[in-house]
């Protein structure tokens, strides 16, 4: 726990290895409370491996992860979820044949209905999918999308859909956002749109981490940068300082 | 006339089996071969109680029922921690067990000499004896059936078994319990199915293994598969399509080891056109490749 109460999620000797191959190396780090943390590399350098087994979604092969002093290390991925640590995926995950508004709507937490004798006898689900609805409502505003919320996620852009997956974050009450990839390959103009959304989402006193490729973008948005290479942590600090070291431009570029 | 409302009848069994298969296969994504199983517990567990210990027939559906939910907590634990084929092969597996049950517990089921007698359900004061009230029960009961699936798929938990069909990472991400919801919506297919097979052994007053093969449950799944998974109208187009079939069949006029032949050939045929033209089933929505 830290000065401000609010629980940071931490990593302590992180490893994962694929094949003989060090994914994750010893992987150490404390994340801050609130702030856009940018976690670069280049491909293979452990990034998305970071973010799986901080989400529950691979089994790290020794080291601990936490949020505040509750260790998430085992835990199954739903109930890091419910914790407030929302995700997103590079292969944008969403269910592609149902309106924009459905998904976000799956995303809202402790739905009563979703238990099957509620279910059942509908005790208080008209009511509670009313204000999921609103909820909903709110979210798809927030990212620009409120007029294609009718339309199936699968018919909107590339871009588009990369903002449905963070209103579904937002829907599903996420304090600590991971998002992985989210202006990468993005139109520039809407670019500029998604990074104004995250420094909101960051002055609402969210943390958001990016695994991003697109460095441009890391130099505008990230508080915080952090580089890794071969499994491992190499630099981390504020960008306008580790972006600029010979060693970390060569490192990305070769 | 008393013919027709036969098949009628077997047609809403039926109607109730599919249903039941639907709400797992077609709406949540888990292919199950074990319906013919819990249709089999239904069936010997509301036959044993009704004949050994002449319980009415509600209180043997309903004992039916509650075993066919029990076994499938059994089943469904450790299976449903298993992903797509690997699962598929369990229920397989689970089938086998069953029957093997059925068909060696001599001392409890009489094994192949099966259990005759089963008396014509008495509801209340309604003794259903006629073809005709056996079809309004049965009826009924595939209405109930309905009723559930529809309750089910229309509420936020239907929402949350869609995701999971779809992509249960991103259900998973988004904070599901997706195992709760599996097992969950397994115990309700499986007392769906148990219902089935109570009224079954009702209606035909014996039971033998023979009903509750691992052919039953594919009969089933080509129902679910040519009706059209995951669609409202696919369960009864389905079922009441293949129990016609092999009476229409008969008229034909074949000698009878062609039919039997003839109609396996035919199921078989049905299913590969089906998967090649029209994988989403005759009034299906969606196929069940992703």
């Amino acid at each position: 726990m830290t000065s401000d109460g609010i629980p940071r999620l931490r990593c302590e000797g992180l490893r994962k290895c694929f094949d003989g191959t060090h994914a994750l190396h010893d992987v150490r780090l404390e994340l801050p409370s609130a702030g856009i943390v940018a976690i670069i590399g280049p491909n293979g350098a452990g990034k998305t491996t970071l973010l799986n087994v901080l989400t529950g979604f691979l089994r790290a092969d020794a080291g601990q992860v936490f949020l505040g002093d509750l260790e998430l290390t085992r835990m199954a991925p739903h109930k890091i979820s419910r914790l407030g640590i929302a995700r997103t995926f590079q292969d944008l995950r969403l269910i592609l044949q149902v309106p924009a508004r459905e998904n976000v709507l799956l995303a809202r937490p402790n739905q009563k209905g979703e238990r099957l004798l509620t279910a059942l006898f509908r005790f208080g689900v008209p009511q509670e999918e009313v204000r999921n609805r609103e909820e909903a409502t709110r979210w798809l505003r927030f990212v620009g999308l409120e007029e294609k919320a009718n339309e199936a996620a699968g018919e909107l852009s590339y871009g588009q859909q990369k903002l449905l997956t963070l209103a579904c974050c937002l829907a599903a009450e996420g304090r600590i956002l991971l998002l992985d990839e989210p202006v990468t390959g993005v139109h520039p103009e809407m670019i500029a749109q998604i990074l104004d959304m995250l420094r909101l989402l960051r002055d609402q006193g969210r943390l958001v981490v990016l695994v991003e490729h697109d460095i441009a973008a890391v130099r505008q948005v990230a508080d915080v940068v952090i580089v890794m290479d071969e499994g491992r942590i190499i630099a981390q600090g504020k960008p306008s300082e580790v972006l600029e070291r010979p060693e970390i431009i060569e490192a990305y570029v070769g | 006339m008393e013919y027709l409302l036969h098949i009628l009848v077997l047609g809403a069994v039926y109607t109730v089996l599919t249903v039941s298969l639907d709400l797992l296969a077609g709406r949540t994504g888990l292919l199950s071969i074990a319906q013919a199983a819990f249709y089999g517990i239904g069936a010997y567990t509301s036959a044993l109680l009704v004949t050994q210990v002449e319980a009415p027939f509600l209180v043997g559906l309903l004992a039916g029922v509650a075993v066919a939910v029990l076994i499938s907590f059994i089943v469904s634990l450790p299976s449903l921690r298993l992903h797509d084929d690997y699962f598929v092969i369990a229920t397989f597996g689970f089938q086998m067990i069953l029957f093997s049950i059925f068909n060696n517990w001599i001392g409890l089921t009489r094994g192949p000499m099966g259990i005759p007698g089963i008396p014509q359900p008495v509801i209340l004061r309604w003794r259903v004896d006629t073809h005709l009230e056996f079809l309004v029960l049965a009826i009924v009961l595939a209405c109930f059936a309905y009723l559930v699936v529809w309750r089910i798929t229309s509420s936020p938990f239907g929402r949350a078994l869609h995701a999971i069909r779809e992509d249960e990472v991103f259900a998973k991400a988004l904070g599901k319990n997706t195992l709760r919801f599996k097992v969950t919506v397994f115990a309700v297919s499986a007392a769906l199915a148990a219902m089935a097979g109570s009224l079954y052994a009702h209606y035909i007053t014996y039971i033998d293994p023979t009903s509750f093969t691992v052919m039953e449950s594919i009969l089933v799944i080509s129902m679910v598969i040519i009706g059209g998974a995951g669609s409202l109208w696919g369960p009864l187009v389905g079922a009441v399509l293949l129990v016609t079939l092999p009476e229409a069949l008969r008229f034909v006029g074949l000698p009878s080891a062609v039919a039997a032949n003839l109609r396996q050939i035919i199921y078989g045929s049905l299913l590969v056109i089906m998967m090649m033209f029209r994988p989403r089933g005759l009034v299906g929505k969606y196929g069940f490749s992703k």
